[in-house]
């Protein structure tokens, strides 16, 4: 899952079936491949044909430099916040309130970790390695989504995160899916049909517990006042303030502005909240008739900038956790390195 | 202990408290491959945990389903090896409790999957695959950690050493039980002592024989264990999840 805010029930028909489009129109692009360009050609102007063509910018393609840094920032921070997302949820694996809950769980979290590294491959076919990327993540020079950076403080807010922060990650992905980075486009496809999975079962808790004991349902309504406005900053900055919008549209490596695809995820989630039965903690929220839209209250972002540069509620935590397991691993790594070397030595000398 | 349900349950118990000890590693594991491994074999240990337990509900017709037996006992009526609830210590820890666990559950499921019970039989088949796979990778590591630096042969052998007692436990006779357990000893030695030469490594030579775990008696960490595992279930009585 991942947001845009540094760089349940959703109808069959609709984002899944976007993806799914998405897929179609990736292999109808494969079957018009151009093939490689020849000696004499403008390698600038074959790129802007390729993206004009709507075709797929492939590793083996010449790309500016910018585009490069560009798409190795963002899949690398995608990739970074699929593994620090597993902490929030990783925390409530342990008490998870049934043995059918535990198990959804473990295997969410155990996605994530796949999410991260299938992201982290995407990322490696535009020339950096894994190793230097998490080193970029470890020192701080990189960064992953900030709603991770808020705290897991009870079991509804396992399935708000679902619900809510997988929702909004999949708004802000599927128009991915479309990205004019091969590689990355198809690992979008890929990982938005899991998220919509999760987003679905995170739903589920969330809708036993609205329709649950007083407690449970209080709990649920809690979870939902707290993830509110931090899912509606996941979408990034207002248009004005957003750096690195309009180069990354005209690229084609996003597809729709910031507000867009919040507006997108709001009259998404609006119904949804009256299924559950629980209230969007928004008193200004309404339909605009004249819109076709839902009039709503802007998320702070004065706080998102804070919790971005550092000071939210858990980005220490989450930080040095992520660092504590990579040191504590160190040993394990070159025990295993040293191990590979001695059984290729071995066979070097049986053969 | 021997009777079908006590049987059941103390396997169900063994998978469950495995699954709760390996899934603390998830977010913490050496590498991120590892992390899905983890996880992965966590996941197994709990779906034959549910399996079990499930049954084991069923044979002793007194209404409780899966969860009335993970979250509404208390430790002295868990009935797991100790082995499965001591602390997961380094990854050497984990590897030399993940080694001899597969090293018994792979025989122990499949003398199930011949047994006479069917439905145990059943759980046998599917479970005697998966835990094939938690040898395997268990055994991988620890031929990685006892012939790779010296500070993981160091750490491998600790680990051995610390984990090799409570393997006395899993072999206690039941002469009753679908499966005794005394019946596979000999695969368990021949796997576990092969694993460790290729390794490097040596075998203990330990007298202390820790047990109690199938009659309830547990060590001091498992109480702690099950106080945060059941910690939700127990706040809201009555609830479904």
């Amino acid at each position: 899952m991942y947001g845009n805010d540094f760089s349940g029930e959703d109808a069959p028909g609709g984002l899944l079936g976007e993806v799914e489009a998405a897929e179609a129109a990736l292999r109808a692009a494969a079957e018009r491949d151009r093939g490689a360009p020849g000696q004499d050609v403008d390698l600038a102007a074959y790129f802007a044909e390729v993206i004009d063509a709507d075709q797929k910018i492939e590793p083996r393609d010449w790309m500016p430099e910018a585009y490069r840094r560009t798409l190795i920032r963002q899949i690398a921070q995608h990739a970074h916040s699929e593994i620090i997302g597993m902490q929030p949820e990783g925390n409530w694996i342990s008490r998870a309130p049934s043995l059918k809950r535990k198990a959804i769980l473990l295997a969410k979290v155990q996605d994530e970790a796949g999410h991260g590294l299938y992201l982290y491959a995407a990322a490696e076919t535009l020339g950096i390695s894994r190793d230097e990327l998490v080193e970029l993540l470890l020192e701080g020079r990189q960064k992953y989504s900030s709603i991770f950076n808020y705290p897991t403080l009870t079991w509804a807010d396992v399935g708000a995160i679902g619900w809510l922060v997988d929702g909004a990650a999949i708004v802000n992905q599927v128009p991915l899916c479309r990205c004019s980075y091969g590689p990355y486009a198809r690992a979008m496809i890929r990982v938005c049909k899991e998220e919509s999975f999760h987003q679905r079962q995170g739903y589920e808790i969330l809708h036993m517990l609205a329709h649950g004991t007083p407690a449970q349902k209080a709990m649920a309504q809690d979870a939902l006042d707290r993830w509110w406005y931090p899912s509606l900053a996941m979408f990034g900055p207002p248009d004005g303030d957003s750096t690195h919008s309009a180069q990354s549209m005209a690229w084609k490596i996003k597809r729709f502005s910031n507000d867009e695809l919040r507006q997108r995820f709001v009259d998404m989630c609006v119904g949804q909240a009256e299924v559950l039965g629980l209230t969007i903690p928004d008193p200004d929220l309404r339909w605009n008739d004249e819109r076709q839209a839902y009039d709503f209250t802007q998320p702070d972002y004065a706080e998102l900038m804070r919790v971005i540069s550092g000071d939210g509620p858990c980005n220490r935590l989450r930080m040095e956790h992520r660092r504590r397991a990579h040191t504590e691993g160190a040993w394990v790594r070159e025990a295993a390195a040293a191990y590979a070397a001695k059984q290729a030595s071995k066979e070097k000398v049986a053969a | 202990m021997s009777g079908p349900f006590d049987f059941t349950l103390a396997l169900g118990d063994d998978a469950l408290i495995a699954a709760q000890r390996l899934a603390e590693w998830t977010t913490r594991a050496p590498e991120m491959e590892e992390d899905i491994a983890l996880a992965n074999i966590a996941l197994d240990q709990l779906g034959a945990a549910r399996l079990l337990l499930s049954y084991a509900g069923e044979l002793e017709g007194a209404g409780r389903d899966e969860d009335a037996l993970a979250y509404l006992r208390d430790d002295r009526e868990f009935r797991n090896c100790l082995l499965v609830e001591l602390p997961n210590g380094d990854f050497a820890v984990t590897m030399a409790k993940l080694l001899v666990l597969s090293a018994y559950q792979l025989p122990l499921y499949t003398a199930l999957a011949g047994c006479a019970d069917e439905r145990l039989a059943a759980i046998g088949a599917k479970t005697r695959k998966e835990s094939a796979y938690h040898l395997d990778h268990a055994a991988l590591w620890v031929r990685r950690l006892g012939d790779g630096t010296e500070e993981s042969h160091r750490r491998m052998q600790a680990g051995i050493d610390q984990v090799w007692p409570y393997a006395q436990e899993l072999f206690a006779a039941q002469p009753q039980a679908p499966v005794d357990p005394a019946s596979l000893r000999a695969d368990f030695d021949a796997t576990v002592s092969a694993v460790l030469a290729e390794a490097t490594l040596t075998v203990p030579d330990s007298a202390w024989a820790p047990a109690g775990g199938r009659d309830g008696l547990h060590t001091e960490h498992l109480s702690y264990l099950l106080a945060e595992m059941q910690v939700l279930h127990r706040a809201h009585p009555g609830a479904r999840w």
